[in-house]
C-alpha cells in the first residue's frame, strides 16, 4: 500500500505563535485595506461589490450577428468593465442584456440623486459602446440596423438597476450563518466540551475573516456567489476541526498519562494523511474550477480555494491551540481551588466523559 | 458462511439505486416508452426532471411599472372627499371640492361659502386628514392643498417599495422558486424588474402579480337597491354623484341549478349606489381562504377574517345597521350585497362564483395586501442564464475534470478498496440529485455549492474509514477485525461531523433567504445520503469480499 505521512512527529502546537502571528498579520492587512479604501476620498470601497450588491447600469443591445457570451465578456473586459453580467435574450436571439456595476466612487444606486443616476447611466452606456464598437459600428440615433447595412449593433435601451441583494438579504445571510454557528457551538459543547466548541467556532470566524481579507486586499469582486462559497467554507472548516477533536478525544480516553499538548500533536499527526488526502483532493478539484471554470465563477472558486486551504490550517493553527489553552486555564483554576499540588491539566475535560468505544489494542 | 443478511442489504441497495436512477433519468407522470432508453430520451428526461434556477438556466424577464400617477391621483381624490366630509360633519360651510390630478400636479381645493370660517375649516380638516406634507393656501372662497414635487417623489418611492414587497410575497406564496426582484430606473420611475426561472404558466403569474385585489366593505345607499343602467343610478342621485357616494357595477347572482355552469347562469350587470368612504378595507384583513359555496364545483367562495381593530369597527357598524345592505366590493365591483341580519365582527365571505384557481389566487392576493396602484407590464422577454451559458459549460467541465481526478486518485491510492469509494461517491451524487428531483427543488449556484461540500465530505468519509482500516492493519489486526474496527471508529467521527453540519444547515434553512435555503437543502440531503453510501454501501461491499474470500490475508487498500 502507498502510505503518506506515516510516523510523522511534527510539533504543530509548538509553532502556534508563528501561525497566530501570520493570521493576525493577514487579518490586519485586510483591516487596513478595508478601512483605508473605505475612507480614502475618491478611492474604491472596502470591497469590490458587484452588480448583485450595488446595482448598476443595464444596457440592452441588438446585434446584427450576436457575438458569444465569452466574446462579449472579453470585449467588455477590454473596455475596462471587470465584472459584467451578460444575459442573452432567448426569445429575441439577436439581443443581449449587459449589466455593469456602478462606476467607482459612486454611492449606492438607492441613494443617488436623479442627476447622479443619469450621469452613471450615461457613463455606463459609453463604456459598453466602447466595448461593442469592436463588433462593428453602432446604429446611432434614428438609424436602425435595417436602414444602414454598415452598422453592427444598436443600443436599444439603457437604464439603471437596483441591487438584487440589498442590505436586507446580506444581513439575513449573516444572521443565518451566525445562528448556524450557535447551533454548532452547542452541539460540539454537548458532544465534546465548551473549550473545543469555542476553538472550532473561533476557527470558523478566522477563516471567514481571512477570506474577506483576501477579497479586500486583492479587490476580487464580491457577488452573490461569494455568499454560497462562504457557507461552504464554514461547513468545511467545522468538519476538519471535528475530525481532529474526535481523535484527541479518543486518544485521551486511552492514554491518560500524556499531556494534552502532546496528545493533540499526536492526534494531528495521526490524522495527517487523512487531512492531506481529503483536503488535497477537494482543493485540487476547486483549483481546476479556478483555472478552467471561466470568468463568471472566478469569485466563487477563488473564495472556495482560499477558504478550503484555511479550513485545514485553522484547525491546527487556531482551533486546537485555543481549546488547549483554555483547558490549561481551566485546569489551573481547578487545581488552585482544590489545593492539589499537581495541577490536573492533562486530564482534559473530554477525557472525563465516559467513552463507550472499546479501548484501542495497542 | 451465512449470507442471508448480506443478500438483504444488497437487494435494498440495488432497489434504492434503481429508484434513484429512475427518478433522475426516467420520465415522470407517464409510462416509459422505447425512446426513454435512447441517449436523446434520457437527456430530455434529465433536463425535464431537474429544475434549474435563473442563474443556471434563465427564465422570464418582466419589467413592470407601478402606475404611480394613478396612485397620487387616487390619494388626492380620497383626501378631498375626506376633507369635505370632515368639514361638513363639523357643520362648517364647505360646499364641495375640486381636485387636480395630472401631469405632476396634485391638489385639493375646498369650496367655502363663508371665508371668515377658513381657519376653523383648516383646523377641523387637519384633525382628520393628513395634509402635513402638503402646501396650504387660502384665498377667498377656496382653501387649497397641493402636493410639492419633492413630496410626490417620496410618495412614489414609498409606493414602489410597498409594491415590490407585496409582489415578492405573492410570488413566494404562489411557489415561484428563486425569483430575483429589483428596482429598475430612477427612484421615481416606479419600475420593478422581476426575473423568474421557467414558470409553467407565466400568464397566471402575471395576473396574480397585477391584480390590485382591493377589498372594501361598504354600505349600500338607502333607497333603490340596484339599477339597470349606470345613468339610471346617477339620475336617481339628481344627475351627479356627490362626493360621499359611488356608483359601482353589480352582477346579481343566483345559486346554480344542478347541471348548469356559472357562466350560463349569469344575469346581466346591474348598478348600485354605495356610500364612501368604505367601512373598512383590505388592509384590515387578517386571513383569507377558499371555501366551497353552495352548488358544488365552479362555485367557490372566499372567506375572510378581520384583524381586531377592523373587527371592532365592523362590529360597531353592523350592530347599528341591522336590516341594511352591505356591499362586498372587490376592485371596484360589487361582488355581493347581503342584508345585515345581526351584528358581525370579524368574518365575512366574498361570493362571486369563482373557480377553484381564481378563488385560490384571490385569497392569496388578498392576504398579501392590496397593491398601492395598478401595474402595467412594460417589457417581457425570456432570458438566458445570468451566469452565462458559456461559463456554466466550462464550470461543469471543470467540475467533471475534478471529479475524474478524485476517482482516479482513489483507485490509485486505495487500489481494490478504491472501488468501494468510487461506488459510494457516484451513488451519493445520483441519490442526492434524485432526492432533489423528488422534492422538486430548484437548483441554483448556492445549491451546487452545497452539492460540492456534500461530495467533499463524502470523499472525507471514505478517506477517514480507509485510513483507519490501514492503521488497524498496521497495528497487527486481522483483515476482518481491521475492517470492523475501522468502520466503527471512523463512524463516530463521521456521525459527529455530519450531525454538526446538518444542525447548522437546518438553522440556515430556517433563517435564510431562498438562495441560502437552496444551499442548506442540498447539503442536508447529501449528508444524509452519505451516511448510507459511505458507511452502509461501502461496508456491504467489504462484507461481500470477506464472505467470498473467508481467509483473506491481505486487503487491497
Amino acid at each position: 500500500m502507498f502510505n503518506l505521512f506515516q510516523n510523522v512527529h511534527i510539533d504543530w502546537l509548538g509553532k502556534r505563535k508563528i501561525f497566530i502571528s501570520m493570521s493576525i498579520f493577514i487579518m490586519l492587512a485586510g483591516l487596513v485595506s478595508a478601512v483605508g479604501r473605505q475612507f480614502t476620498p475618491g478611492g474604491t470601497d472596502a470591497f469590490n461589490l458587484g452588480v448583485d450588491f450595488k446595482g448598476g447600469t443595464v444596457v440592452t443591445a441588438k446585434f446584427r450577428q450576436r457575438p458569444s457570451d465569452d466574446d462579449l465578456r472579453a470585449a467588455l473586459n477590454g473596455a475596462g468593465v471587470a465584472d459584467p453580467v451578460i444575459q442573452v435574450s432567448t426569445n429575441k436571439p439577436d439581443e443581449a442584456l449587459i449589466k455593469i456595476p456602478l462606476l467607482e466612487a459612486a454611492s449606492d444606486a438607492a441613494n443617488q440623486s436623479e442627476q447622479e443616476q443619469q450621469a452613471q447611466v450615461q457613463a455606463g452606456r459609453t463604456l459598453v459602446k466602447k466595448a461593442l464598437d469592436t463588433f462593428g459600428k453602432e446604429a446611432e440615433g434614428d438609424v436602425t440596423l435595417d436602414t444602414d447595412p454598415s452598422t453592427g449593433y444598436k443600443i436599444v435601451g439603457t437604464d439603471s438597476v437596483g441591487a438584487i441583494a440589498g442590505s436586507e438579504l446580506r444581513n439575513k445571510a449573516v444572521l443565518a450563518t451566525l445562528l448556524g454557528l450557535v447551533g454548532i457551538l452547542f452541539f460540539i459543547a454537548f458532544r465534546y466540551d465548551w473549550t473545543y466548541a469555542a476553538g472550532a467556532v473561533l476557527a470558523v470566524f478566522h477563516d471567514v475573516l481571512m477570506v474577506l481579507s483576501f477579497f479586500t486586499v486583492f479587490q476580487w469582486e464580491v457577488n452573490l456567489t461569494v455568499i454560497a462559497a462562504i457557507l461552504t467554507i464554514v461547513g468545511f472548516s467545522v468538519n476538519d476541526s471535528i475530525v481532529i477533536f474526535d481523535r484527541v478525544r479518543e486518544n485521551l480516553a486511552v492514554d491518560r498519562k500524556g499531556s494534552l499538548f502532546t496528545i493533540t500533536n499526536d492526534s494531528i499527526n495521526q490524522t495527517l494523511s487523512r487531512t492531506v488526502i481529503t483536503a488535497g483532493l477537494v482543493i485540487l478539484s476547486v483549483l481546476s474550477l479556478v483555472l478552467l471554470g471561466g470568468e463568471v465563477l472566478r469569485s466563487f472558486s477563488l473564495a472556495l480555494l482560499v477558504g478550503l486551504v484555511l479550513g485545514c490550517y485553522s484547525t491546527v493553527a487556531i482551533a486546537s491551540p485555543i481549546a488547549i489553552w483554555w483547558q490549561g486555564k481551566i485546569g489551573e483554576a481547578k487545581a488552585k481551588e482544590a489545593l492539589v499540588p499537581q495541577a490536573d491539566k492533562k486530564m482534559a475535560s473530554a477525557a472525563r466523559r465516559s467513552v463507550t468505544r472499546r479501548p484501542v489494542t495497542r | 458462511m451465512k449470507r442471508k443478511g448480506l443478500w438483504i442489504s444488497t437487494a435494498a441497495i440495488l432497489a434504492i439505486t434503481l429508484v434513484g436512477v429512475y427518478l433522475v433519468f426516467g420520465p415522470h407522470g407517464r409510462f416509459p416508452s422505447s425512446r426513454d432508453f435512447t441517449w436523446a430520451g434520457v437527456k430530455d428526461n434529465l433536463a425535464e426532471n431537474i429544475n434549474l434556477g435563473l442563474d443556471l438556466k434563465g427564465g422570464s424577464h418582466l419589467v413592470m411599472r407601478v402606475k404611480t400617477d394613478e396612485y397620487l391621483k387616487t390619494l388626492t381624490e380620497n383626501n378631498a372627499q375626506a376633507a369635505v366630509t370632515a368639514a361638513q360633519d363639523a357643520k362648517l360651510p364647505v360646499t364641495g371640492s375640486s381636485t387636480v390630478g395630472e401631469n405632476g400636479n396634485y391638489a385639493v381645493a375646498l369650496n367655502v361659502s363663508d371665508p371668515s370660517q377658513n381657519q376653523a375649516i383648516v383646523d377641523e380638516v387637519k384633525k382628520k386628514v393628513d395634509f402635513n406634507t402638503w402646501t396650504e393656501s387660502q384665498g377667498g372662497n377656496a382653501i387649497t392643498w397641493s402636493l410639492p414635487k419633492a413630496q410626490q417623489n417620496v410618495l412614489i418611492d414609498q409606493a414602489t417599495k410597498q409594491a415590490l414587497q407585496i409582489i415578492e410575497t405573492r410570488i413566494n406564496k404562489f411557489g415561484v422558486k428563486e425569483p430575483t426582484l429589483q428596482r429598475q430606473g430612477s427612484a421615481t420611475s416606479g419600475q420593478i424588474l422581476l426575473q423568474m426561472p421557467g414558470v409553467d404558466d407565466p400568464e397566471r403569474v402575471k395576473t396574480l402579480i397585477g391584480s390590485t385585489s382591493h377589498l372594501m366593505l361598504m354600505k349600500v345607499a338607502d333607497g333603490q337597491f340596484s339599477f339597470d343602467t349606470k345613468e339610471a343610478a346617477i339620475s336617481s342621485l339628481g344627475g351627479s354623484v356627490p362626493p360621499n357616494r359611488q356608483v359601482m357595477p353589480y352582477r346579481e347572482r343566483e345559486d346554480n341549478p344542478p347541471g348548469s355552469t356559472a357562466q350560463q347562469n349569469q344575469k346581466p350587470s346591474k348598478w348600485m349606489i354605495v356610500e364612501t368612504p368604505a367601512i373598512i378595507d383590505g388592509s384590515e384583513l387578517n386571513e383569507a381562504r377558499t371555501i366551497n359555496g353552495p352548488g358544488g364545483a365552479g362555485n367557490y367562495q372566499i372567506e375572510f377574517f378581520l384583524k381586531p381593530a377592523g373587527a371592532q369597527k365592523f362590529g360597531e357598524w353592523t350592530g347599528r345597521s341591522i336590516g341594511k345592505y352591505l356591499a362586498v366590493v372587490l376592485d371596484d365591483e360589487v361582488k355581493s350585497a347581503p342584508v345585515i341580519k345581526g351584528q358581525i365582527f370579524n368574518q365575512g365571505t366574498i361570493e362571486g362564483k369563482f373557480t377553484r384557481e381564481q378563488a385560490d389566487d384571490l385569497s392569496l392576493t388578498l392576504k398579501s395586501g392590496s397593491l398601492p396602484a395598478k401595474i402595467e407590464y412594460q417589457e417581457e422577454r425570456t432570458v438566458g442564464p445570468s451566469l452565462g451559458a458559456d461559463s456554466i459549460r466550462s464550470g461543469v467541465e471543470a467540475s467533471l475534470g475534478g471529479l475524474a481526478f478524485v476517482i482516479l486518485f482513489m483507485l490509485f491510492y486505495y487500489r481494490g478498496s478504491g472501488v468501494n469509494a468510487v461506488v459510494a461517491l457516484v451513488l451519493n451524487m445520483l441519490l442526492t440529485i434524485a432526492a432533489l428531483v423528488l422534492i422538486k427543488s430548484t437548483l441554483t449556484l448556492p445549491g451546487i455549492a452545497g452539492l460540492i461540500l456534500g461530495i467533499g465530505m463524502a470523499v472525507d468519509s471514505n478517506v477517514l474509514i480507509f485510513e483507519r482500516i490501514r492503521e488497524e492493519i498496521r497495528l497487527g489486526l486481522s483483515v476482518e477485525e481491521s475492517i470492523k474496527v475501522g468502520f466503527e471508529r471512523a463512524f463516530v467521527t463521521i456521525i459527529d461531523t455530519h450531525i454538526t453540519t446538518i444542525i447548522s444547515s437546518v438553522i440556515l434553512y430556517m433563517a435564510g433567504s431562498s438562495s441560502i435555503r437552496g444551499f442548506a437543502v442540498t447539503l442536508i440531503l447529501g449528508l444524509l445520503i452519505n451516511l448510507f453510501t459511505a458507511v452502509f454501501v461501502s461496508r456491504t461491499i467489504f462484507r461481500w469480499e470477506l464472505s467470498l474470500r473467508p481467509n483473506m490475508k491481505h486487503l487491497s487498500i
